[in-house]
Order: C-alpha cells, then structure tokens, then sequence
C-alpha cells in the first residue's frame, strides 16, 4: 500500500485574460511535480496569490475559463477507474465524483443549500454514488453520522439552525459517506475558533485513518499542519519549493521561506523575538527571473537570480527547490520535545 | 497615576426581533479595566467569535454606545455622538487599525490619500512640506516610507504592506492609545510577524498604548504585558500576560489554551482535547460569578454555590 | 479620457455601436444650428411631398420640410431628456447617499418624502400643471416638474448602496482620517453608485422622453415648439397615415428607436466599464 494514488507531472495551469486591450496571462501553476500515496495526508501551505488555490482547482477537476490548463497531467489510480484529469471528459469526470474524489471546502454554506434540509442534501449527493435508497440509505447515513458524532436529529435541521462547528462537521460526513478513496480539504477549518478547529481536525483525522482515505490538505495555517498531515508541501509563486515528512519540515527546513514560515509561528512560553520577512509575493503575471523567492530570500546570491534551482532530493522523501539548501538552518529552536499541553 | 483609559462597569445589549419574538443578547457584561497613562503597554483582549471583543472595542472607539456603564479616555467621557470638534479631540488621541488590510483603504482611491487627510486635520498648521513630513516619518516608523507608498492603490501591496500603512496612517496625530482589532489574522503567514513585532516596538520606541484584539494565544503571550480573557460577554480572567497564559486558571481560559494547535510535536498529530475542560467551560459560562483577586496580580472570575469545576 | 474612449470602441461592440447611433442622432439634431427655415413657420413648402432629392425626409401637410422640423424636434427633445436626468440625478445622490450613509431620523425623514413622491401618481399632476401653466408650459419647466418626480425611485437603489458602503471598513477608516462626512459622501462613495448613476441616467432619460412624447400627443404641451412628441401630435391630427403621408410618422419613429437603442447599448456597456469591479480588474488587481 505503498504506491501513489496521485501523480501530478509538470503541471502547468495558467489565467489567460484578455482585457481591453490589457492581455495578462498569470501562471498561477508553473510546473508542479508531486504525488500522493495511499492513505496519506498530505498538507499544502502556501499564501494568498501564491497559486496553490488555482492548484487544487485543478486536482478538484474544477478548471473553469480564464483559468486554463497549459501542460502536465494529473493522474488518479482509483481502484478500476484511472483518469488522467488533463485528458479525461466531463462523464469521465462525473463517474469519479462523490464516489472516488470528494472535496470539504472552506464555506459550509456553498454546499449546503441554505432551504433544503440536511437530509434533502444527504440524499442529493449520495444517494445515487451509494445506489441506495429509503430506509436502507437512512440507516447508512444514520450510522455514518454517528462516527461523526452527530446526531439523527440534523437530518430534519436546517444548515441555519446549525454551528459552525456542526456545519463543518456535516459538510465532512457529505464528503466521507461515499467511502471515497481522496478527499480534497481547502480550508476546511479557517473560519471555526480555535476550541471548535482542534475537535474537527481530530475528527477528520480520525475518519481518514478508519477508511484508510488520501487527503489533501489545504492550509496557510502551519501549526494546522502540524498536527494533521504527514507530509507537508509549500508552494510559493506557482511552484512546489519544498516537500518533506512534517516532521523535519518543523525540525530542519531545506529552503529558506519554509524556515521563515516556521520561524515565525510564536509559542506560548516563548517570547524570543521572532524574525519578519519582508516584501511580498510575486505577481505571478510577471515572476522575477531565476529563483521567484531570491527578492526575499536573505541567502540570495548571484546564481540565485539567474537560475532557478530544480528540487532536489535532499534525505529520503525530502525535496527542496534552493541553491544553497545545505546552508539552510532553522531560525529558532522550535521547541520540538513532547510538550504535554494540559 | 493617571489614567490614559477606564473602562467603567461597561455593558451592552443588542435587541434583535420585531415585536413578536424580541430577543436581547448580551454582548457585553460589566466589563471593567484601566490603562495607565505613565507606562505605555499591550493589552491584549483575548475571546472568540461572539465573546464581546470586538463589540467592546468598538465601545470604546465611540462606534456603539453602552447600554449601562462608562468609558473615559484621559478622564474624558467617550461620546460617539457629540460634536465633530470634540470626536476629532478624541481621534487625535484614540486611532483603530482594522481587521482586513485589503479592506481598510478604498479599492478605487490612492492609499496616501488617507495619510494625507490625516495630516491635513490633526497637525497643528498643515502646509504641504509638513503633511509631507509627518507622512514619511509616520510610514518611516512602520518600516515604509512616502516614495514607497505614495501614488500606490491598495491592489499594488501586499496585506502586510498595506496593514503598516495603516498602522502608519493611525500614528500621524501622534495617538496614545491604538486599538487593533485582530490586525493579523488576514496578513499572509509570512507577514505576520512584522505586524506583530510592529506593535511591540510602538510600545517600546514610540510609548503608543496598544489594545490588541485576538483569538491567538500564541501571539497574545509574545506581546502582551496584560490580557484579559473573555467569554460571552464577560471578563473570566485578567491580569499579567505570562502568569496568565502559563498557568490559566479559569476553566475556559485552560479550555482555550488547550485549543492552541502546538507545533512542538509536528507530525505526531495530538488533538484530543480533555471533555472535563470542556464541559467545565461550558457550564460555568451559565452560572453567576465575581472577579477575585490573586497574589500574582490576576483576577479570576469565581462562579458561586458550586465549588470550583476545575478540580 | 481619449485613450478610455478608445479602448471602449476597440474592444467594446456595444459601445462602438451605441456611439455611433448617437453620433447620428446628435449630428442630425445639431444641424438645426445651420437649419435655412424657421420649424414655427408654416406653408413655407409644397405640402405632402414624399422624400426626394429635394426634401430628403419628404414635407408634412403644414407645408414644413421634415428633415429640417425632426432636427429641431430632436434637439429639443435630447435637450428636455438630458435636463431631467441630470437634475433628478443630482437630487438622488444627494438623497440617497445622505439617507444611506447618515441614518437614523435623517434617512427616516428623507424616506419619508420619497415615498410620497413614490406615491403620488405624476400623469394626473402634469395635465394638472398644464392647465395651470397653458401656454407658458415651455419644455424647460415640463424639465423642472418631471425632475421632481424622477428621482425617488433611483434615490432609494443608491441608499441600498450606501447602506452598505456605510458598513466597509474603509469608511469608518476614512472617519478616522479626519475626512468631513461630504468628502466620504462624494469622495468615497460616490464611485460605487456611479454604474447605478449611469444605467438610470439613460433610463431616465427614454422615460422622459416618452412620457413628452405621451402627453405631447395628447396636446398637453406646447405644441407650437417642435419636439419629437409635437410632430407625432401634428402628424395624428392631420390623420397622415390614413391619407397616406406615411414618412411623417415612419420616419420619426426610426430616429426615436435608433436614439433608443444607442442610449441604451452606451448605458449597458459604459455600465460595464466604470464597475467598480472590473475597474479594478483593469488596474490589474
């Protein structure tokens, strides 16, 4: 169970735009190369503009006009159902939804409709994947709510009536109960607080090793990958910079703006003064030549500014995009011992 | 001592509904706390979503009235409706950075133009080389400056660029007091910390008063001097920021402490959290309670009849 | 402004072609300037000659050429129509930004006069002004009474927007910056209902001119000044169709449709254009 569900091979998703008279063409995605193994829970960090929302777009099968897929492939091995998204049509993708791919997206309300009850939506989108119907699909649903600890009763609810946190865990339950073997998770917990954000990332957790399902996990937030994925993946201007186990992602970062994003996660009972990086991202409709971090990058050098550095395999499972990654240190002792919070 | 600002007893209810179904809720329930004007400090106030903390600090800005108690800023009693020479009084000494970055300047119109609205109203003879001056030196403070910024639209900077325009454009009439309503949240993660680090260094270089609003623990305890915990509305814990967040007391503050996602077990994934806690958090928020004072300089609130949950 | 203008005729079709229609129009009324007869004057041609080369749009049966009495009528019907947009304009954002923005008992009692001119129904009021006014019911002061009653409709959208603006935090910074709640109203503001502005100006404008031409065609105007309602009324009067002068009333209507439609393509795509949205999709945001 160790082969890859997931291939993506020098991708390449650019928004081509034509507007009077200006033409932009933003490479959001500029050549991405990763996969994703069976069961594995595999976060994307990355900010604002950086391109890893156009990316998941793209895995989500998603790709709308001005949004447009240049080069690359994006293959899936669902069992007896391979696709390669690049060249798959809408049945194609159809026949995978709900089924084999589902995604938990940021705003509960875009998938829930607003005057339908929770059950009504329940049926919507399952009903037909699980060819089941009545009191045999009830029960299903039922029992499947029950690992996610809600009860019976919000099948009559309405989404209004409900939390947020019960919205969100709902929105979960309508991604899971189909048993899909990948999960795409855009911000799913971003708007909750910080008590309600702990217990459904626990419960996700929770529910993707009982199917055994691989997740992708999307998330500025770093300290949300620490606690949930197993491999962590940045990207920044429309690149994949570094991947690597969680662990030694936190522990020793390869590439300076993952030792940056680190660094700069403050910890209660830690007032050392924490490092800002300065600048700004990119504009992905012009990217700066050479490395697209060497604007920001405190070890710049020449070279830096010229070429751009391809990722490298630096320790098993570990790839970085930088030129000097042996020089790479991490910027503050992030306290890796087993804190017991309590 | 004086007192830059007292908040007195301070509460507030919104009435929702027609006539058939009114319903008030309490936004905020006798809150109460001082800032001094000699030691210039953070406070942090820390709640989440429906704590009251916006709704206070909008209070004290003069945006919402309170429904029972007062506010004072430098023994002045804040009026969001009196006269515009004396909102302007106030203004030039109690300025707001706000929540979203892409949100604070007009999309349409030139960022320098709120630099220079403010210099042209707060400064004492505003001629063009001194509005010119005051808005360099106040985007020089944020680590920024006119050539940088002027002739910009928000579209052109980055959120952390555009949040120290902000803060910059708040630091013109030389306030003593700014109120930060979760400042960060909306800044990129790489850009946080300069927001933050920012702040402490308005304190300590340029003695500005910081009321810092958050729902992060994490940057609340890197720099606060003081914080005060909120839940529905009420103050349950206040006092020195370390003390408090190293060993929380109350029930809920132990609750949000335990909801912070810790980093220093990356990839081990622990995200129980204790169901006593929560429980405990959950009933106390209900039953009556007063502010008691500790050695350590905290006071908690102290729920009557019952003995203390947290056990 | 140049260069706006022709980014909007290269990559705009409808503007290109609203533009041009009202090229026409506005050419052919501007021509009355230089018109060699007087549109008062009757029995100055032969009467009810078809088009020719010599009467382009043929003569009526009061003996006027038509091509030279449609560029007056014309003018002065653009005219009528730009003046009540503009003046009601000015009363709505005034009205609605203010109602919107300030609230309270201001928005209460400015609401509550809208809604009584909501109410009041404005045909029965005009005749009424006719009778009182008779012969000094001049196309300026039908203007002025119909100004008054096109605002309050396009006052309360623009409150709805302000409304929201009022909500944004750059307001309430804006508030902080010292700025005078005119200069928020005006300066802030005021971009984000100038779509709504422009799509209602020329709304309002097809409205004003049809209602002149309505009650023109009644003879409640004065029908000696030459507007495109005034022809139509002449027209009927000498029944033209039924005896077969059908250019004096075919040829009208084709230039009050094309002046219909140009007005409306301009408002639909400058309507486009100044969104605040896609303005700033054009600064490259």
């Amino acid at each position: 169970m160790t082969d890859d569900i997931l291939k993506v091979s020098d991708l390449k998703a650019y928004y081509q735009m034509n507007y009077y008279g200006n033409n932009f063409e933003v490479r959001a995605v500029d050549g991405i190369d990763m996969s994703v193994r069976r069961g594995e829970v595999y976060g994307i960090a990355g900010e604002s503009s950086s391109g890893k929302s156009s990316f998941v777009k793209v895995l989500a099968a998603a790709i709308r006009p001005p949004l447009r897929l240049v080069s690359g492939s994006v293959r899936y091995d669902f069992a007896g159902h391979p696709i390669d998204l690049a060249t798959a049509d809408a049945r194609d993708i159809e026949a995978i939804r709900w089924k084999h791919l589902s995604y938990i997206m940021q705003g509960s309300m875009s998938v829930l409709n607003p005057v339908r009850r929770i059950g009504r939506t329940f049926e919507d989108f399952a009903s037909r994947p699980l060819n089941l119907r009545g009191r045999a699909f009830r029960d299903r649903i039922v029992a499947h709510l029950e690992r996610l600890k809600l009860p019976a009763e919000v099948l009559q609810a309405y989404p209004h009536e409900l939390s947020g946190g019960m919205r969100q865990r709902v929105t979960i339950g309508l991604a899971t109960v189909c048993h899909p073997e990948f999960i795409l998770a855009d911000e799913p917990t971003t708007a909750l607080d910080v008590v309600v954000q702990k217990e459904v990332l626990k419960l996700l957790r929770d529910i993707q090793k009982e199917m055994g399902a691989a997740v992708i996990f999307v998330t500025h937030d770093m300290s949300v990958h620490a606690n949930v994925a197993d491999r962590v993946g940045i990207i920044y201007a429309g690149n994949l910079v570094e991947e690597g186990p969680t662990r030694e992602m936190f522990s020793a970062p390869k590439h300076p703006y993952t030792a940056h994003l680190v660094a700069s996660l403050p910890r209660i009972g830690d007032t050392a003064q924490r490092p800002a990086l300065d600048g700004r991202p990119p504009n992905l409709a012009k990217p700066p030549p050479g490395c697209r971090f060497h604007p920001r990058c405190p070890l710049a050098v020449e070279r830096c500014r010229r070429e751009a550095p391809p990722l490298e395999t630096v320790s098993p499972d570990h790839r970085t995009a930088c030129w000097r990654w042996s020089e790479v240190a991490p910027l503050v002792d992030h306290g890796m011992r087993q804190e017991v919070v309590r | 001592m004086s007192t830059l600002l007292d908040v007195r007893n301070v509460s507030k209810r919104f009435t929702t509904g027609g006539m058939m179904n009114r319903r008030s809720v309490q936004a905020v329930e006798k809150a109460g706390f001082a800032m001094s004007a000699e030691m210039p400090e953070i406070f942090t106030i820390i709640g989440e979503s429906g704590s009251g903390k916006t709704t206070l600090a909008r209070m004290i800005l003069g945006l919402e009235e309170p429904s029972e108690g007062e506010i004072l800023v430098q023994e002045k009693r804040v009026d969001g409706r009196a006269g515009r020479a004396s909102r302007l009084d106030f203004m030039a000494n109690v300025q707001p950075v706000f929540q979203n970055p892409f949100e604070a300047f007009n999309p349409l119109k030139r960022i320098d133009r709120y630099l220079e609205s403010t210099a042209r109203r707060f400064l004492p003879d505003p001629d063009r080389a001194t509005i010119e001056a005051a808005m360099d030196a106040a985007l020089q403070k944020v680590g920024l400056s006119l050539a940088e910024v002027g002739g910009r639209f928000p579209h052109e900077m980055s959120g952390g660029q555009l949040q120290r325009a902000a803060i910059a454009r708040a630091l013109i009439p030389n306030p003593r007091l700014l109120i930060a309503d979760e400042p960060v949240p909306m800044v990129d993660a790489s850009l946080r910390m300069s927001i933050v680090n920012l702040l402490r260094s308005l304190r300590d270089d340029y003695g500005v008063s910081v009321i810092y609003i958050t729902h992060d623990l994490a940057t609340a305890y890197y720099i606060s001097d003081r914080l005060m915990i909120m839940q529905r509305g009420r103050i349950v814990e206040i006092g020195p920021g370390h003390a408090v967040l190293d060993t929380p007391e109350h029930p809920y503050s132990r609750l949000l402490k335990a909801g912070v996602l810790s980093t220093a077990d990356a990839g081990a994934g622990r995200l129980s959290i204790d169901p006593d806690i929560i429980a405990a958090a959950e009933t106390l928020s209900r039953r009556p309670g007063r502010l008691e004072d500790r050695d350590d300089g905290r006071r908690v609130m102290v729920h009557g009849s019952a003995p203390n949950a947290a056990g | 402004m140049f260069t706006v203008l022709h980014d909007l005729v290269r990559y705009n079709i409808e503007f290109a072609i609203g533009l041009g229609l009202m090229t026409a129009i506005v050419i052919f009324a501007g021509l009355s300037f230089v018109s060699p007869v007087d549109p008062t004057m009757v029995y100055l041609a032969i009467p009810d000659q078809p088009p020719s080369a010599e009467n382009w749009f043929g003569t009526n049966s009061r003996g006027q050429d038509l091509f030279w009495q449609l560029t007056f009528a014309f003018r002065n019907s653009l005219v009528f129509g730009f003046t009540v947009a503009i003046l009601s304009r000015i009363i709505s954002i005034a009205v609605g930004l203010t109602s919107g923005y300030v609230g309270g008992w201001v928005d209460r009692s400015l609401m509550f006069v809208n809604d009584i001119f909501v109410a009041i129904p404005i045909f029965p009021v005009l005749v009424l002004f006719y009778f009182v006014f008779r012969d000094d019911l001049d196309s300026f002061r039908l203007a002025l009474i119909m100004a008054c009653f096109g605002w309050p409709f396009d006052a309360r959208l623009i409150r709805s927007v302000a409304m929201g603006l009022k909500h944004r935090e750059f307001t309430r910074h804006a508030v902080f910056a010292g700025m005078s709640t005119r200069k928020i109203l005006f300066e802030e503001h005021l971009p984000y209902v100038m779509p709504i502005i422009f799509s209602t100006f020329m709304n309002n404008m097809l409205w004003s001119i049809g209602f002149e031409v309505t009650l023109a065609v009644l003879g409640f105007t004065d029908i000696n000044e030459p507007t495109v309602g005034t022809v139509l009324y002449w027209a009927n009067s000498h029944s033209a169709m039924v005896v077969g002068v059908w250019w004096w009333v075919v040829i009208p209507i084709i230039l009050v449709v094309m002046t219909f439609l140009g007005l409306f393509l301009l408002a639909v795509s400058t309507n486009e254009y100044i969104d605040p949205r896609s303005r700033l999709r054009r600064m490259g945001a």
